[in-house]
């Protein structure tokens, strides 16, 4: 999303006209005791606390340095106990939603046939793998990690964004910006008293050990599956796969025999029950999906089927985060649990009907048009920043594919103080928590704060150009 | 542990200690530079250890006549020459980032270290970094990695593979470094026994830091007896051929019992230490050295194989 208007307000989480929200009262002083040497010193202290860890991003498409860091702001996001009880709940509530929704629309499909939502957007998604129809994933969880991304416009006014069903990612540096804060700054801990989120490994792996397969009678062994190490997630899978102490596996590793996937090691094979794979459905197995695919594991869905092996997140499960499913969620909270929404979605115009296609393009400048299925802040259009030869020439892309895009208003995201060179200035953030589904749903209190560094930005992608914040909860 | 694991440990391995010996065998070069003469000018050894190890036609290749200056940019520096240090480096390092999980931090910022430094080296002028610092340089970061691996590793089956790697490559290397001053450095039989022959092992010596080591075991004149049996035979000698066999045997023989299971590759490596624990500098000498060295050297690829095959390879059943 592009430059904030002049004209807009936006909610500042610590500054409410001259007065300090209760969560940063003690962040008041300090920064006010921090001056500008120290505040340098620390800054280069964390970068080369990150460099040597080795906590990198590379970014798609871009080139440059494959070891650049993504910025890291020190000044830590706040919320309440109250305010994260409410948004915990929320959040619970649409994992539990979307993973009914997945599991009904690979089975029965209750909520098409209620006209609850229309079969097309389903049976004819992309998405919608129908080599899994029919498959119940054990405890009838296809989602096990959902992160799901909130913007914030208000005191109580929250708004997902999107859904991320499939492998969302970022969780590393949920708990690396925690470890650092607490290397730097020890007081501020011993002052503040802030909820945990180390526990987040931990809760990783019995979710994913509680969802062992049929077949599996002992304890359950685990492993992430990557693309490997040119992956720009790749420190992030190598992190958890040493956190949880399991074995960090690309497919060559990983071979079918029998009715069991097993990998390769130094003391011959051995069997994997539980896959937590960071690969795309497309590239999990040739003989099913692609066949180019070199990452993938031959035979490994047959196994799958037959209850040998579980994986997670399920194949298939892409549906659900769709953005043009997105707009259903609501519906889906109501249909399956006989709730109301606690989160609210953002209004959203579906490009596919002719009546949002029509207001979409008659108002491309005050709005931020998405591809359904597009991701990281890539191919999107921010009516607001765009020049008129950029919207033209973006409408005439919605025209000659208007299924293929979505449109929301311009959100106005609330601030939080960020340390910039001339001091600290209002920065807009998002939120992403990583909810956990198996047995049971489990949420840390604590998310992946991101934050658009540059003056007046509303995007916050690490891609361009978005840093990120430590994210606190206070206890009560 | 996974294979892939495995064979990324023993690569980090014999990446540190392959781009230390090519650092070393720079310095062997810059100190017979210094000779005035052996008959053919100084290029011709300059030549000589660019062929021993074995990059002399990638070298003709993009440089042509030996020049010391572009040598010294090929050995170093040059990622077209997969022997130069910063080519070892870099994939000593890009092992050790597949296996982050594998390492301690303090081994990962060891060798990440070494890393980020020399891509500050690269951006240097070449004009401002002497030789001997670039080689200084490279042993201080290759025993830095050392010591971190020996301090704070687990002593499992991947500070095995480490080791395993360690020392196949060293007693590869050390088979060369000595087949170059024999072979390669001397091509003529007269100078055998003269002043230049004398200096020549001495250089060798130095460049693995076993100079004052060998006076002290055994003093008096340098002469090619003593130095084959300090080199090949004496476990004393870090360095030594033996004593890297003995320390690919521990390895494997730790390998053997924490598996409960025994391969090829523990009986080769057993039949090679004995044959050197029974030899003498008399034998070696009958053999002709080159054919010793020669023959050892084809060994130990074929020790490397086999580890390969039994643990690294993924295909163990």
């Amino acid at each position: 999303m592009g430059e904030a208007s002049a004209l807009t307000t936006y909610f500042n989480e610590m500054y409410q006209s001259d007065t300090v929200r209760l969560p940063y009262a003690r962040l008041e002083d300090w920064t006010r005791s921090m001056p500008a040497e120290l505040r340098q010193m620390k800054q280069a202290e964390a970068e080369s606390l990150f460099r040597r860890i080795g906590i990198t991003f590379a970014v798609y498409g871009e080139g440059g340095d494959p070891d650049r860091l993504i910025p890291f702001d020190m000044f830590p996001r706040v919320f309440t106990n109250a305010e994260w009880t409410r948004l915990e709940r929320g959040i619970k509530q649409r994992a539990r939603a979307l993973n009914a929704f997945l599991l009904d629309v690979y089975g029965r499909g209750e909520i098409v046939r209620a006209g609850r939502i229309p079969a097309r957007l389903v049976y004819q998604n992309d998405a919608y793998e129908k080599a899994v129809a029919g498959i119940v994933p054990p405890k009838g969880v296809y989602s096990h990690i959902v992160g799901i991304d909130l913007v914030r416009t208000g005191p109580d006014e929250f708004f997902v964004l999107e859904d991320n069903c499939r492998t969302p990612s970022g969780v590393s540096y949920m708990l690396e910006n925690r470890e650092i804060m607490m290397r730097m700054f020890p007081e501020l801990f011993r002052e503040n008293r802030i909820e945990p989120v180390d526990r987040y490994p931990d809760l990783l792996r019995r979710t994913l050990a509680s969802v062992a397969p049929p077949k599996c009678n002992s304890e359950p062994t685990i492993v992430i599956l990557t693309p490997g190490h040119f992956n720009s997630a790749y420190y992030e899978h190598s992190f958890l796969a040493d956190l949880m102490g399991v074995e960090l596996v690309e497919g060559q590793d990983l071979f079918v025999e029998g009715e069991f996937v097993w990998m390769r090691t130094t003391e011959g094979p051995r069997k994997v029950d539980v896959i937590y794979r960071r690969i795309d459905d497309a590239y999990i197995d040739p003989l099913c999906f692609r066949p180019d695919s070199m990452l993938g594991v031959p035979g490994l869905m047959d196994v799958y089927r037959s209850g040998g092996v579980s994986i997670c997140s399920a194949p298939g499960a892409g549906v659900a985060d769709d953005k043009a499913v997105y707009t259903f969620v609501p519906e889906m909270i109501r249909f399956y649990l006989g709730e109301e929404p606690i989160l609210q979605n953002v209004p959203t115009w579906q490009c596919a009907k002719a009546d949002d296609c029509k207001y979409v393009l008659e108002n491309l400048g005050e709005l931020v048009v998405k591809e359904v299925h597009g991701s990281g802040g890539y191919g999107m259009l921010v009516g607001p920043k765009s020049t008129a030869e950029q919207i033209a020439g973006f409408a005439d892309r919605i025209k000659a594919d208007p299924g293929n895009y979505i449109a929301q208003p311009t959100l106005a995201l609330s601030t939080v103080p960020t340390f910039v060179e001339q001091g600290i200035a209002p920065r807009h953030v998002d939120l992403r928590p990583y909810c956990l589904v198996g047995e049971r749903i489990e949420l840390v209190p604590g998310g992946l704060t991101r934050v658009a560094l540059k003056e007046g930005s509303l995007v916050v992608n690490s891609s361009q150009g978005g840093g990120v914040k430590d994210t606190w909860v206070l206890a009560e | 542990m996974l294979s892939r694991t495995a064979d990324n440990l023993y690569w980090i391995a014999r990446y540190m200690e392959r781009a230390e010996t090519t650092a070393r065998l720079l310095e062997v070069g810059a100190r017979i530079a210094l000779l005035p003469s052996s008959g053919h000018g100084y290029r011709s050894e300059w030549d000589s250890l660019l062929q021993a190890s074995g990059t002399a036609l990638g070298f003709a290749h993009k440089y042509g006549d030996p020049v010391q200056r572009n040598i010294e940019s090929y050995m170093f520096f040059d990622r077209d020459n997969v022997s130069s240090v910063a080519s070892c480096l870099f994939r000593a390092r890009e092992n050790a980032r597949i296996v982050r999980t594998a390492l301690t931090t303090q081994v990962w910022d060891a060798i990440n270290t070494a890393y980020q430094e020399l891509r500050e080296l690269e951006r240097k002028p070449r004009s401002e970094l002497e030789l001997s610092r670039l080689t200084e340089w490279t042993m201080r970061h290759s025993a830095m990695v050392r010591g971190a691996i020996d301090a704070t590793l687990l002593r499992n089956d991947g500070w095995d593979f480490l080791n395993l790697g360690y020392h196949l490559e060293r007693a590869d290397n050390t088979a060369r470094l000595m087949d170059v001053k024999y072979y390669v450095l001397l091509p003529r039989v007269e100078f055998v026994g003269s002043g230049l022959d004398n200096y020549q092992w001495t250089t060798l010596l130095r460049a693995m830091s076993a100079h004052r080591a060998f006076h002290w075991a055994y003093g008096g004149e340098v002469t090619a007896r003593k130095i084959a049996h300090f080199l090949i035979l004496n476990p004393q000698c870090p360095r030594s051929l033996i004593s890297c066999a003995y320390g690919t045997n521990e390895h494997l023989h730790r390998l053997a019992r924490g598996y409960g299971r025994s391969t090829e590759a523990q009986s080769m490596a057993r039949n090679m230490l004995a044959e050197l624990q029974d030899g003498t500098v008399e034998a070696v000498f009958d053999e002709g050295m080159h054919e010793f060295l020669t023959r050892f050297i084809l060994e130990t690829g074929r020790l490397g194989h086999l580890v390969h095959e039994a643990y690294l390879s993924g295909d163990v059943r």
